[in-house]
C-alpha cells in the first residue's frame, strides 16, 4: 500500500536507501544497545540478581498472582459485555425514557478516567458511604463501567452500520422490532464487530494492571514486591522484564486472535459491513 | 460544594500545573515520536520498517502502568541522569501515546487512494510534492478524528501518573483524606473536571469525523 509514495527504485535510489538503512538501523542499535551497556555496567545481568526465579515459592507466587489478573480479567470482559449489551440496547430504544439516561451513563462512564473511577469505587465510596469494597471488586467494576461503556458504543455502531434494507426488509415481512434485533441486525453486526470487540478485551486485560495502584495482588503488584527484596538483590528491572513478558505475550495472542477474526470476516463475501474504527485506545488505549 | 470551594488552590494546581501541562508535553512528544515511528514504518528501507513494527507491536501490547513501572523504578537503576517524577512520567506517556499516533498517522496515509499518487508521479510531481500537496492534505481528514481520541485517551492516562506521585487532578484524594474531608465528594468534583475537559473534545471529535468522512 505505501509503497504508492516512491517509484521502484532505480540504482542510485537503492544505493542511498541502504545508507540511509544502514545509518538508521545503527541509530537504533546504539540506543538499544547502550541501554543494555548500562544494564552490564551496573550489574544486572549478575547470576544474583537473577537468582530469585529458581525459587519453587517466587514461582508459586508469581502463578498466583497470574491468577489474580486473569481472574479479574475474565470477570471484567464478561460483566462489560453485559454491560455493554444491555446499554447498546436501551441507546437503540425508540423510548426516550430508556434511551436518554442509557446515553447519559454511556456517555459519563466513557469520559471519566479509568483510575478515577476505581478511587471512587475503593476510596470514596468505602469511606463516604460504608460500603467496603475490596480491591478485587473495585477493578473489576471499574473495568465494567468503562470498557462496558466502550463496547456499548462498538455494538450500537455495529447495528447502525448494517444497510437500511436489512431492517427495511425485515419490518416489510411484519417482523417486530425486538426480532428484527435479534434475527437479523445483531448476528450480522455481532460478526462484522467481532475484531473490534477483542480489540477491547485486549485492553480490559492491559487495565488490570491499574489494580497495581490500589494494592490488588496482581502481576505488577507482586513484581514490586519482589523487586524491593533486599535478601533477593532487588531484582526489581528483573522481575519487571518477566512481568513485561508476560503481559506482552498474553496480549500478543489475544490481538493475533483478533486479527485472524479480522482476516477471516474480511474473506467472507457474507460480511460485506465495514467495521467502524476501533474506539479509543485504553489507558491503556485505546489508546486506553 | 465546600470540599471544593475549600481546596480551590489544590484543585486548580493540580489541574493547571499538573493535568494539562502534563497533557501539554506529552502530546507533543507523542506527536512527534508518532510521526517519526510513521515515516519510519512507511519508509523505503525495510529494516526501519521491522524496527518500527516491532516498537508498535510491543508497546500496544504493554499496559501502561507497566510503562511507568519502567520509568519509575526501574529506570534510576541504571544510574543514569536523576530526573524527576515529572519528567519521568512525560516519558512514559510519551513511549506508550507514540505507538498509536504511528498507527494512526500510517492508516490515514493508506486511505489515499492509491491513484492519487500514481496520478501525481504521471504528472512529475516529486515525492516530497506529492506527500505534501496530494497526499497529507488527503490524509489529514482520516487522521485527526482518530487523533482527537487518542488525545482524549492521553488526557484520561495522565491519572496513572497520580499512583506513580505526580502531583496531579488524580492526586486530589490523598491530600483531601489528609485533611478530613469526604473523599468520595472530592473525587465526584475530579470526575466533573474530566467530563467538563473530555466531552467537548468528544463532540468535536464526533463532528469532525462526520464532516470529514472520507467517501469510501
Amino acid at each position: 500500500m505505501t509503497a504508492v509514495l516512491y517509484d521502484i527504485p532505480g540504482p542510485r535510489a537503492r544505493v542511498r536507501n541502504n545508507i540511509l538503512g544502514v545509518v538508521g538501523t545503527l541509530v537504533v542499535l546504539g540506543v538499544v544497545g547502550f541501554v543494555v551497556l548500562r544494564l552490564i555496567q551496573t550489574g544486572q545481568f549478575a547470576p544474583r540478581r537473577w537468582e530469585w526465579i529458581t525459587y519453587i515459592n517466587i514461582q508459586y507466587l508469581l502463578l498466583d498472582a497470574l491468577w489474580n489478573t486473569l481472574r479479574a480479567f475474565l470477570l471484567a470482559a464478561v460483566l462489560s459485555l453485559v454491560f455493554g449489551a444491555i446499554f447498546a440496547a436501551g441507546r437503540l430504544s425508540d423510548h426516550r425514557w430508556v434511551s436518554g439516561p442509557a446515553t447519559a451513563v454511556v456517555e459519563f462512564f466513557r469520559a471519566v478516567p479509568l483510575l478515577v473511577l476505581i478511587f471512587i469505587l475503593y476510596y470514596g465510596v468505602s469511606r463516604s458511604l460504608g460500603i467496603t469494597i475490596s480491591a478485587y471488586w473495585a477493578v473489576v467494576l471499574g473495568l465494567m463501567l468503562y470498557n462496558g461503556s466502550v463496547l456499548a458504543e462498538v455494538f450500537r455502531a455495529g447495528v447502525l452500520a448494517q444497510p437500511k434494507g436489512q431492517s427495511e426488509a425485515a419490518y416489510a415481512l411484519g417482523m417486530r422490532k425486538t426480532q428484527v434485533m435479534t434475527n437479523v441486525l445483531l448476528p450480522q453486526a455481532l460478526r462484522a464487530m467481532l475484531p473490534t470487540i477483542i480489540a477491547q478485551l485486549v485492553v480490559v486485560l492491559k487495565d488490570t494492571a491499574l489494580g497495581f495502584i490500589i494494592l490488588y495482588p496482581e502481576l505488577l503488584y507482586q513484581a514490586r514486591f519482589l523487586g524491593n527484596q533486599g535478601q533477593l538483590g532487588g531484582p526489581i528491572l528483573q522481575v519487571g522484564i518477566v512481568i513485561a513478558v508476560i503481559y506482552i505475550t498474553m496480549c500478543l495472542l489475544l490481538s493475533a486472535l483478533a486479527n485472524w477474526l479480522e482476516k477471516r470476516t474480511r474473506r467472507s463475501p457474507r460480511a460485506v459491513v465495514k467495521a467502524p474504527a476501533p474506539p479509543d485506545a485504553g489507558p491503556g488505549t485505546g489508546a486506553s | 460544594m465546600n470540599v471544593l470551594l475549600d481546596n480551590l488552590p489544590l484543585y486548580l494546581e493540580a489541574f493547571f500545573f499538573g493535568t494539562i501541562r502534563l497533557f501539554v508535553i506529552s502530546a507533543i512528544g507523542s506527536l512527534v515520536l508518532g510521526t517519526v515511528l510513521a515515516a519510519m514504518r512507511v519508509s523505503p528501507m525495510p529494516v526501519l520498517r521491522v524496527f518500527g513494527a516491532m516498537y508498535v507491536n510491543i508497546v500496544r501490547n504493554t499496559p501502561l502502568t507497566l510503562v511507568f513501572f519502567f520509568f519509575a523504578f526501574a529506570y534510576p537503576r541504571l544510574d543514569l541522569i536523576d530526573v524527576s517524577y515529572f519528567v519521568a512520567a512525560c516519558a512514559a506517556l510519551i513511549v506508550y501515546t507514540a505507538a498509536f499516533v504511528c498507527e494512526v498517522i500510517r492508516s490515514g496515509v493508506n486511505t489515499v487512494p492509491v491513484g492519487q499518487a500514481e496520478a501525481a508521479r504521471a504528472l512529475g510531481f516529486t515525492f516530497a510534492q506529492i506527500l505534501g500537496q496530494i497526499v497529507m492534505p488527503q490524509a489529514f481528514r482520516a487522521v485527526v478524528p482518530p487523533l482527537t481520541s487518542i488525545m482524549i485517551a492521553l488526557l484520561k492516562n495522565t491519572t496513572i501518573a497520580a499512583g506513580f506521585s505526580v502531583f496531579e487532578a488524580g492526586g486530589i484524594y490523598q491530600n483531601l483524606s489528609e485533611r478530613g474531608y469526604d473523599v468520595l465528594v472530592g473525587l465526584l468534583w475530579v470526575a466533573l473536571f474530566f467530563l467538563i475537559l473530555v466531552l467537548p473534545l468528544t463532540g468535536l471529535q464526533r463532528t469532525l469525523e462526520k464532516r470529514w468522512r472520507v467517501a469510501a
